[in-house]
């Protein structure tokens, strides 16, 4: 089993802030790695940083082996690497099934092809439905993203997040803004996805961290105070009274 | 090396490079807070040398006709804001340059109306019309040194509004802080008329300096529009730091270019070659200069601190 | 993507409207209007072109009038020489010489430009398009050779085989057909995998890059063949007035088919074309009227950008659907 992202020394500063302390992490193929913190720890600051978003000060990234520090956002995804935002990040003017569409179309390595209208390939139809099956969108193909309600916007997030075919998933409270019912559906389907993918997690939604993590990482103040499995980070002493404690 | 010349010329990029400053520092003021683009700054500027000389002619004398137009000008800004701008805060970029497009014609027209297709000459007073021995060989015009004079007090003084008043602390804020701005206690609508007017006189002053020595004509205001819009993305857009360093930096560039970049390439090709190519590489100069620095700092040298 | 009956209907009408009617025009006397058809067609191409980006891609390109200028100066220039010689190696009366330096040189300008353009966005964007597209106004102002300020008058049209485009109706002809074809080409463009990343990008181009697109390439792309299809119309445009001046890429034409595009309605198939019979109709209407006609003029722009969403064909689209 090979490790899939190796985290090595990461710091980030703003100013006089420092968002990324010397952050030290390992997420191996399969698992389900969950970051948790009191807000203003620095997660997506730090899921930005290993997407590409957002430049590190210092420390090293490896994926699968390879050094990725100074690849651009688009050379991670190539290399198999996808991210969801906490912050729903979709195009709005296009439709559900374009939106899942350009994902599929960008596993196909360059778009430089100008003739054949797009809409018509239709292995990049199907392959977009598919995925809209597995979230249950595929009613809402052809409608616009913009009319979508807030939940379903979250669950076209993690159909794109599929559709790129990557190995890695780093989602962003993919949680984010949604009620009982909705929350129960995702974390039933993340659960259908491990083992398949290796999916870092960031979550605020406790349920959902102790339901579906293999691992847990606790990021206070941009530091990592704790790494361990669900038992061992509910019982312990720091986390308790930097976090869970407090809550 | 005529260094006599040289010294004249690089006085001469100095006093562009102020005017420049007077001019782009309401641009970036007015994009800094109200993030808002004003294509039309350029006619503001038009505006202030027309309504300035029509003034030295009805009381005969130039410093006052320039004391009562630097109000009207602000009138005007103020105006833009209140009937154009204001409605399109809301709006994309876009629209602000197109909407303030249609702006420039509509003054550039009403412009002609009142004061006819010919430029205006302006004659300065005596005491400021003769020239003044520097040192050795260098003789510059009274005028000149005005020009720089009040730039330089201007300058100051802007920067002084910048970083110790109240006011300048707001226009640090920036526009992406509207709400706090606001949750401060300060009136917006007031603010944004203020910071529009005192850009709009910037300008105007601007106009009116340059007047005496070019006239005030109505393609003035295109013609300075782009470089002052080069001086703000060099500068930064949104820092009067940026603005002043790009702007000096870019009126001596123009000015020296212009002067020596035919004795300069004439050092490493034929006069000949040098006499046809110099003319338009140091018309493209400061655009060749704006690529080469954006290509290295697409933000611009100062770029404001992320919002 | 006006994929909806109406606005397809409307398209093919205005577009055999304008196949028809100028010829009618000629023959009956009123080859003026001709003229004014010539000119609507050629500036709907460079807006077509600039509708690519802008429209599609989201790119607010200020400078796009400097395509029409090189474009126009790449057939002023060789006729030029070849008629006073002085340059014998660009010296050429022949059309096909003529149109390939016209898309050559744009398409390279673009390519330059756009590479330190496109690393900027908004309003960074906006302007440094307009400071480029200034400079190559001084640039060609500054030749002193090509009559600077005064323009270039050339006596020689482009020659063409088997078409003469000294006859008006020829001329049109071309330039209609060539309008024809870059409007399916834009069509094909934008409907292709790469128009939906550009599309994409111009939605949200965070998202097209997490998705692993390398946006800044396909926008390059993109803005070099409009630059290109825009120097094609500059060609034809300098055949048409046989009048060639830098005034022709000042940014004042750059913010008219900014406005073309704006108005027509960005980001449709027929929107250019109704943005350049509009603009031309207004300007004809106007100056006849009074002089002073940029000053309505530009009162009418202010009010569009304030009341007028979506363009003219936003309104079609909301009647019909």
């Amino acid at each position: 089993m090979e490790t899939m992202l190796n985290v090595s020394g990461l710091r980030k500063s703003f100013g006089g802030v420092t968002a990324t302390d010397n952050v030290n992490l390992e997420v191996e193929q399969g698992e389900l790695h969950a970051i948790i913190g009191p807000n203003g720890a620095g997660k997506t600051t730090l899921i930005s940083q290993l997407s590409g978003a957002l430049k590190p000060d210092g420390g090293t990234i490896t994926f699968r082996g390879t050094d990725i520090t100074n690849r651009p956002a688009h050379a991670r995804a190539r290399l198999g690497i996808t991210r969801s935002f906490q912050i729903t990040s979709l195009v709005m003017e296009m439709s559900v099934l374009d939106n899942v569409a350009l994902a599929v179309q960008a596993r196909a390595g360059h778009s430089f092809r100008f003739l054949r209208p797009a809409r018509s390939i239709v292995s990049l139809r199907q392959a977009g439905l598919e995925m809209l099956e597995q979230v249950g969108l595929a009613a809402r193909a052809d409608d616009l993203t913009v009319a979508l309600s807030h939940g379903e916007h979250r669950q076209l997030e993690i159909a794109i997040a599929l559709a790129t075919g990557a190995q890695l998933m780093l989602l962003d409270e993919p949680m984010a803004g949604l009620g009982p019912q909705e929350s129960a559906t995702m974390i039933t389907f993340l659960k259908g996805l491990k083992g398949q993918r290796t999916i870092l997690l960031i979550e605020h939604d406790m349920d959902a961290v102790f339901a579906l993590a293999d691992r847990i990482s606790v990021l206070v103040y941009g530091r990592i105070i704790a790494t361990g499995s669900p038992d061992e980070i509910r019982n312990n002493d720091d986390v308790r009274h930097a976090y869970l404690g407090e809550e | 090396m005529d260094y006599t010349l040289l010294f004249i010329q690089t006085l001469n990029g100095v006093q562009l490079g102020l005017l420049l400053f007077l001019v782009a520092s309401g641009l970036t003021l007015v994009f800094g807070i109200l993030d808002f683009v004003n294509l039309a700054h350029g006619s503001i500027y038009m505006l202030g040398a027309f309504i300035c000389a029509s003034l030295t002619f009805m009381t005969g004398n130039f410093l006052l006709a320039v004391l009562i137009a630097l109000p009207i000008t602000g009138l005007v800004g103020y105006l833009i804001e209140r009937f154009v701008a204001r409605n399109l805060y809301d709006r994309d970029h876009l629209d602000h340059v197109l909407a303030t497009f249609g702006l420039i014609l509509v003054l550039d027209t009403s412009a002609h109306l009142i004061w006819g297709p010919e430029g205006i000459a302006v004659p300065l007073p005596a005491w400021l019309d003769g020239r003044v021995t520097l040192f050795g060989d260098v003789v510059v015009p009274t005028y000149r040194l005005l020009i720089i004079g009040t730039g330089l007090a201007i300058a100051a003084g802007l920067f002084w509004l910048v970083n110790y008043t109240r006011l300048g602390m707001l226009i640090r804020a920036g526009a992406s802080n509207r709400t706090m701005v606001s949750a401060l206690g300060v009136d917006i609508q007031t603010l944004f008329a203020l910071v529009f007017a005192l850009g709009a006189m910037m300008a105007g002053l601007a106009g009116m300096l340059i007047s005496p020595i070019t006239e005030a004509s109505i393609s003035m205001g295109g013609e300075i529009i782009i470089t002052a819009f080069v001086v703000i993305i060099v500068g930064g857009i949104g820092s009067m730091k940026g603005a002043f360093v790009a702007a000096i930096v870019i009126g001596l560039i123009d000015t020296l270019g212009r002067s020596f970049l035919d004795d300069l390439f004439k050092l490493f090709m034929s006069s000949d070659a040098a006499e046809t190519s110099a003319p338009a590489v140091s018309a493209m100069l400061i655009y060749i200069i704006m690529a080469v620095i954006l290509a290295l700092r697409p933000q611009g040298l100062f770029p404001p601190k992320v919002r | 993507m006006s994929g909806s009956k109406t606005t397809t209907r409307i398209t093919i009408v205005v577009m055999v409207i304008l196949a028809i009617l100028p010829p009618v025009f000629l023959w009956t006397g009123n080859a003026f209007y001709l003229d004014l058809a010539t000119r609507l067609v050629i500036l709907a191409i460079a807006a077509v072109s600039l509708n690519l980006i802008l429209g599609y891609g989201g790119l607010v390109s200020f400078g796009h009038a400097a395509y029409i200028g090189i474009g126009a100066f790449a057939v002023g220039i060789p006729v030029y020489h070849e008629t006073y010689g002085g340059f014998d190696a660009v010296a050429s009366y022949g059309g096909a010489f003529h149109i390939l330096l016209a898309v050559g040189i744009s398409a390279l300008f673009a390519l330059v430009t756009g590479a330190i353009c496109l690393r900027t966005k908004g309003v960074y964007f906006i302007m440094i398009t307009m400071a480029f597209g200034q400079m190559a106004y001084y640039f060609f102002l500054s030749i002193e050779e090509y009559g600077g300020d005064d323009g270039l008058v050339i006596d020689i049209r482009s020659e063409l085989p088997r078409v003469s485009l000294d006859d008006p109706l020829q001329l049109y002809a071309i330039a209609y057909v060539s309008l024809v074809i870059a409007m399916i080409l834009v069509r094909t463009i934008v409907n292709s995998r790469f128009g939906m990343v550009l599309q994409g990008a111009k939605g949200n181009n965070e998202r097209l890059v997490t998705l692993g697109f390398n946006t800044y390439l396909y926008r390059l792309a993109a803005y070099v063949i409009s630059g290109a299809m825009c120097g094609f119309a500059g060609a034809l445009l300098g055949n048409f007035t046989t009048f060639i001046s830098p005034e022709m890429m000042g940014w004042g034409r750059s913010g008219e088919l900014m406005f073309m595009v704006i108005l027509g309605g960005a980001g449709t198939t027929l929107g250019p074309v109704l943005g350049s019979a509009t603009f031309i109709l207004l300007e004809e209407v106007l100056s006849s009227i009074t002089v002073f006609w940029h000053l309505p003029f530009g009162l009418m722009l202010i009010g569009v950008v304030l009341f007028v969403r979506g363009g003219l064909m936003g309104l079609f689209k909301g009647k019909g659907d």
